[in-house]
């Protein structure tokens, strides 16, 4: 029995696959995630439309429930896990984020200079006639 | 066949019958089910780079409105509420048919498959109206650079939706036809995982498009 486990651990799962358990304990698992992620949902719409809080702070509030949200789907849904079987699919997610967060920051960043060294449009116009 | 199916919730997949250091010496290439698993995996997450070019274009282009509506004047947030519940219980029981298909239950495969098709269609049916909405209000995706950028991001997931629903559609017919085989099983797993990414872009399309455009 001891054998056994360990020669299941040094196999590689693939990504969306879960480990071990019986039937029930994966749909708990589906349950738990629906339930946080409507929870996570349902606070963002909330936030987004509310006078409560301190306004500048929203939009960082729905992006960080955003983010945990995608964490939420990542682990309950996708079934990805800091375990040994799952090192491959991780390092992939970790590379993908890299260049989203490049893609996009880099993006914002560039085009926030482009916008602030950049000659009014009137004048613009006038230089081509 | 019998070997291919499962083959990864095998204890001994390579049949070494506990010669231990055969195991460490030579693994031999892994299971299909894994590297199958594993390729598509790569794909998502090129596809959700391909969606980030789509968010920094939107992100820079958001303020771009040439004198036209801006989203705050556009977005209805109840529409957007009930198509977010829409895909969220559609992944759910995506994962339910999911797990069926591993214990080969055919009947709750199918209704699993069923209800997450029909929670697709009712998404896909108000994201059409909403698009349909606009352009009669005058807000199409030619009207300024803000609404190019609107109608390419959530048309682009919108795309891949509808691809999705054709691949469900396709898989419910293959299960019927030839059952749970191994290549069918493999189908199956990259169905779900596309449909769960399809979710985990939903959430970012809503947080930035919908929540922080609907802000004045």
């Amino acid at each position: 029995m001891t054998d056994q486990t360990t020669e299941q651990h040094r196999i590689d799962l693939a990504p969306g696959d879960e480990g071990e358990g019986g039937v029930g304990l994966r749909v708990l698992g589906y349950v738990i995630g629906l339930g946080l992620a409507l929870l996570l949902t349902a606070t963002s719409f909330f936030i987004a439309g509310t006078d409560l809080v301190w306004q500048p702070s929203i939009p960082v509030a729905i992006i960080v429930l955003a983010i945990a949200q995608m964490g939420v789907h990542l682990v309950f849904f996708l079934h990805l896990t800091t375990g040994p079987d799952n090192t491959n699919n991780v390092m992939a997610l970790a590379f993908g984020v890299l260049i989203v967060f490049l893609v996009i920051g880099g993006s914002l960043w560039i085009m926030a200079n482009l916008n602030q060294n950049m000659m009014p449009m009137d004048q613009i116009m006038q230089m081509q006639r | 066949m019998a070997d291919t199916t499962l083959a990864y919730a095998q204890p001994d997949p390579h049949r070494l019958r506990g010669i231990a250091h055969a195991a460490v010496a030579h693994e031999g290439p892994a299971p299909k089910r894994i590297v199958t698993g594993f390729g598509f995996w790569i794909f998502l997450l090129s596809d959700i780079v391909m969606f980030s070019c789509f968010f920094a274009t939107y992100a820079v282009l958001v303020d771009q409105t040439d004198g036209g509506p801006k989203g705050a004047e556009l977005f209805d947030l109840r529409r957007v509420a009930i198509e977010t519940v829409c895909l969220l219980l559609s992944s759910f029981t995506c994962g339910l048919a999911n797990i069926a298909a591993d214990v080969r239950n055919k009947l709750w495969f199918q209704l699993g498959m069923a209800a997450t098709c029909v929670l697709g269609l009712a998404f896909l049916y108000l994201e059409l109206t909403e698009f349909a909405d606009l352009v009669a209000r005058g807000a199409g995706p030619t009207r300024s650079a803000f609404l190019s950028a609107f109608f390419s991001l959530v048309g682009c997931h919108g795309l891949h939706v509808s691809a999705g629903i054709l691949w469900l559609l396709t898989m419910m017919a293959q299960v019927v036809a030839k059952g749970f085989r191994a290549d069918i099983e493999r189908r199956i797993m990259c169905f779900a995982l596309f449909w769960h990414a399809l979710d985990i872009i939903w959430v970012a399309v809503f947080s930035v498009v919908y929540l922080l455009g609907s802000k004045p």
